[in-house]
C-alpha cells in the first residue's frame, strides 16, 4: 500500500509506468493500492491546518482500518513529513509515531517511511524523532565532487542484522535501483 | 606484440574474466586502434552468447559505431556507455544502443551504466572496452583511477567478463603504465602493419 501526500497516486502511477520493474496488474489485481491521503483528509472533515488530538485518534482509526481491510504487508508513507506537517507539537509527534509504529506492527507491515532532512542538517529526520523509533534508517542525499552531483545512500541504522557503513553512489534505472561503492580518491565537498 | 589476425586469436584464448590492457602504438595509431576494435568487436565480440560494452571517453559513441558498422559489426551485439559527447556538447542526436553520461568525471556512474547495460545482456561471453586509459586520466587523478579501475575489474573479473584496456602504447613507468600493470592480467602491444601515406 502506498499512501501519497506529496503528488497524486495518478501521476505517481504515470511515472512509475516508465520503469521496466514496474507491474501495472499488480494495481489492477488489487495487490499494490495507492491511496491519496488528502483524501481521506477531505472525507474525515480534516481541512484546517493543525490537527487536535481527537483528529489524530481518527486518523490512526482510519490508517488501521484500511490495512486490515487491504492486508497490506508493505507500506510505503510518501512522506512522513507531509504526514506530520499538520501536528505541530513534538510530544504528539512523537506520540504519532509510536502508534503508528505499533498500528503497523500489529498488522505485520514492512513500511518504508520517506522523510525530509536539509542539505546540511546533522540529524536524520525532520523532527529528529522519527530516527530514534524506526528500525532502521537509510540516508539519500547528494554529494559535489568538482562541481558534479552524485545521488549517494547509505544505511546509517538497521536494527538486527548486520549491514554496510559505506556510502555508495546510485541510480534510478529502467530494471531498478543500482549501486555503486563512492570513490574516495578526489578530495571532495559535501553538497 | 599482436599484429592483424593474431591479436583476435589471442583475445579468445584468453580465459574467461581476464583483464587485458592492450596498448597502441602511437606511430600506427589509427590503423592500430582499427585493428584492436576489429579483434575486440568482430572477432572475440562476434561469438555466439557474446556482447560488447564500449566506454567511450575518448571518441563519441557515434564515431566509434561507424567504425563498428564499417566493421560489419551487428549493432545488436554492441553497446555504449558514452562518457565524452556531452561535454563536447555533441549529444542531440543520441544512438539508441547508447547510454551518456555528463562527464568523464563521473566514475560511479560508469560502474552503473556498465553494470545496468551487463544485466540488460546476461551473455557468458560478455567484454567491457575501455577507450582509453589515457583519456580517463585526463579528468581524473591517478587515485581516483586506480581506485575505479580496481573495483570495476575485479567485479567484472568475479563475472567473467573480459575487460579490455586500451591505452597509448607511449614511454614506459608512467603512472598509467604503472597502473595498467597493476590491474590488468595481460599487456599487448598492438601494432598494425605500416601503411604507404
Amino acid at each position: 500500500m502506498f499512501l501519497s501526500l506529496t503528488e497524486s497516486s495518478s501521476k505517481l502511477l504515470e511515472n512509475a509506468r516508465t520503469f521496466e520493474f514496474f507491474r501495472p496488474e499488480l494495481v489492477e489485481s488489487g495487490q499494490l493500492t495507492l491511496l491519496d491521503v488528502p483524501v481521506i483528509y477531505d472525507r474525515l472533515g480534516l481541512d484546517h491546518e493543525e490537527l487536535t488530538p481527537e483528529e489524530i485518534d481518527l486518523l490512526l482509526q482510519v490508517f488501521d482500518r484500511i490495512l486490515t481491510e487491504t492486508k497490506a504487508e508493505r507500506v510505503v508513507v510518501d512522506s512522513l513529513t507531509s504526514l506530520t506537517y499538520r501536528i505541530r507539537v513534538e510530544e504528539r509527534i512523537r506520540d504519532f509515531m509510536l502508534r503508528l509504529n505499533q498500528i503497523l506492527s500489529l498488522h505485520r507491515c514492512t513500511t518504508l517511511l520517506v522523510s525530509e532532512v536539509g542539505p546540511q542538517s546533522s540529524r536524520y529526520s525532520a523532527h529528529g524523532v522519527e530516527e530514534a523509533i524506526v528500525d532502521g534508517v537509510i540516508l539519500l542525499g547528494n554529494y559535489r565532487r568538482h562541481g558534479d552531483i552524485l545521488r549517494v545512500l547509505q544505511v546509517i541504522k538497521m536494527r538486527g542484522t548486520p549491514h554496510s557503513r559505506a556510502q555508495y553512489v546510485v541510480e534510478m534505472t529502467p530494471i531498478g535501483l543500482l549501486l555503486a561503492p563512492h570513490l574516495k580518491g578526489a578530495q571532495e565537498v559535501e553538497a | 606484440m599482436a599484429g592483424e589476425g593474431e591479436l583476435g586469436e589471442r583475445l579468445r584464448q584468453l580465459p574467461a574474466g581476464a583483464a587485458v590492457a592492450l596498448k597502441l602504438d602511437p606511430t600506427t595509431y589509427a590503423d592500430s586502434y582499427v585493428l584492436a576494435l576489429n579483434a575486440v568487436m568482430r572477432d572475440v565480440g562476434g561469438e555466439a552468447d557474446a556482447h560488447t560494452i564500449y566506454v567511450s571517453v575518448t571518441n563519441p559513441a557515434a564515431l566509434v559505431w561507424s567504425i563498428a558498422q564499417a566493421l560489419d559489426v551487428p549493432g545488436e551485439k554492441l553497446s555504449f556507455v558514452d562518457a565524452i559527447s556531452h561535454i563536447m556538447m555533441e549529444y542531440r542526436n543520441p544512438l539508441p544502443n547508447a547510454t551518456y553520461i555528463e562527464s568523464p568525471r563521473m566514475l560511479e556512474n560508469i560502474m552503473l551504466r556498465v553494470e545496468y547495460l551487463l544485466r540488460k545482456h546476461p551473455g557468458t561471453k560478455n567484454i567491457v572496452i575501455f577507450d582509453s586509459i589515457n583519456s580517463l586520466a585526463i579528468h581524473n587523478s591517478t587515485e581516483i583511477l586506480s581506485e575505479f579501475l580496481h573495483i570495476l575489474l575485479n567485479n567484472l573479473k568475479s563475472r567473467g567478463v573480459l575487460s579490455i584496456l586500451l591505452a597509448t602504447a607511449d614511454e614506459s613507468d608512467t603512472p598509467i603504465d604503472r597502473l595498467l600493470t597493476l590491474v590488468s592480467d595481460e599487456t599487448i602491444i598492438v601494432r598494425a602493419r605500416e601503411t604507404s601515406q
